[in-house]
């Protein structure tokens, strides 16, 4: 139980750095639950956080599991996980939904005001550094050797050059992992 | 070019029917449905249920909330889910929303996150992750150049994109700190031109 105040927390202040998509969290995210708090390896991250790719709906909703597993490991109790859960969803939902919601209403005033533009064009090079930062860090786990290597290159050139539902390719990965895995060495 | 005006003027009529129509509980359905069958990205689904299903938004509206959506923090899925609830039914609509679009995954990741923990030590499992958190890189490498190509309006943003992936991965300078220094600089780098202003006016 007493995991769940640093929970709110942490993923209040992740919430936050979500500029331009989750991923841009990724590495604070890493360093917090990693090496912090503990309440997973680096490689469990990395799993679940691709694993996500697959569920449907926002693509960060692995964060369920650092909840679940950080009070289930500290309590004992699967109940209380998922509360734990829970707390990380509000926690790391709350804060960007109240600023959607005050920006939403007052968008038509800003839209006249004229850094506004500037924002949206000074924001996005720092948004796609930040992705790129944390899809970097991720890859740094992900990507160890030939045959990841190899996945993540086929994957990376069929979605640039076809338009394909990225799940598929997801699943193609797993495939392709767990043959290489069975292939006798 | 006047049938498309027709249809313009048609499409609004019905987006204004359509929104007086809808409930708190058509808001969460709608999301829900969307939060369970959206694989493999959320924008598609939205555009589907939210403009070609329900006319809750025509298309012009829809592309406007994206674009304040991708230019707040939080997900895309999250922050269209508040901004539609909250201008059909305000901020009940806006709860409405966010919790149907995150129920199905949180549930489905609750589910496999225990999963996981307890058998996710078998060589089965393991071979497979690792086939998946590799095509995930590669996914997440393919979003960051796609969406480079269509957000990056000046040469001169490559470099911000560079010193802030050095910021981050080699300074260690920490995500905040990194999105006010560099934001800053790149912000005032765009900052508002007269010939700008008057090529948006127009």
């Amino acid at each position: 139980m007493n995991q769940i105040p640093i929970l709110l927390r942490v993923f209040a202040y992740l919430s936050i750095l979500t500029v331009g998509g989750g991923m841009a969290a990724f590495p604070e995210m890493e360093h917090l639950s990693v090496t912090v708090h503990q309440w997973m390896t680096s490689s469990q991250l990395v799993h679940m956080y691709s694993v996500g790719q697959l569920a449907p709906g926002p693509n960060m909703m692995m964060i369920v599991s650092i909840g679940d597993w950080a009070v289930w490991e500290s309590s004992g109790s699967m109940a209380l996980g998922i509360l734990g859960g829970l707390v990380v969803i509000a926690a790391f939902f709350g804060p960007t939904a109240l600023l959607a919601l005050v920006v939403g209403r007052a968008w038509n005033k800003l839209e006249k005001w004229p850094w506004r533009k500037s924002i949206q064009l000074g924001l996005a090079p720092v948004s796609v550094g930040l992705l790129l930062a944390g899809t970097l860090s991720m890859a740094r786990t992900a990507v160890t050797g030939w045959t990841t290597g190899g996945i993540a290159l086929f994957v990376l050139l069929t979605m640039l050059w076809r338009k394909i539902n990225p799940a598929l390719l997801v699943l193609t990965g797993a495939i392709v992992g767990l043959i290489v895995g069975y292939l006798p060495k | 070019m006047s049938e498309t005006a027709i249809s313009h003027a048609d499409e609004r009529a019905l987006v204004a029917a359509a929104r007086a129509k809808a409930t708190v509980f058509d808001i969460f359905w709608q999301f829900l449905v969307i939060g369970a069958t959206s694989f493999g990205g959320v924008v598609p689904y939205l555009r589907e249920g939210l403009v070609t299903k329900n006319h809750w938004v025509d298309d012009k509206e829809f592309v406007e909330l994206l674009s304040i959506s991708q230019s707040l923090p939080g997900l895309n899925a999250t922050n269209m889910a508040i901004l539609l609830g909250d201008r059909l039914k305000g901020w009940m609509g806006a709860v409405a929303g966010i919790v149907g679009v995150c129920l199905p995954g949180g549930l489905l990741m609750l589910c496999v996150g225990m999963f996981y923990r307890v058998h996710g030590d078998h060589s089965f499992i393991t071979f497979m992750l690792k086939g998946v958190a590799a095509a995930a890189a590669g996914l997440l490498l393919a979003t960051v150049i796609q969406l480079g190509k269509k957000s990056l309006s000046h040469r001169f943003d490559l470099f911000f994109v560079l010193i802030t992936v050095l910021a981050v991965n080699r300074l260690h300078l920490g995500v905040p700190k990194t999105l006010v220094i560099v934001g800053l600089m790149a912000i005032f780098f765009h900052y508002p031109r007269k010939s700008e202003k008057e090529s948006v006016k127009q």
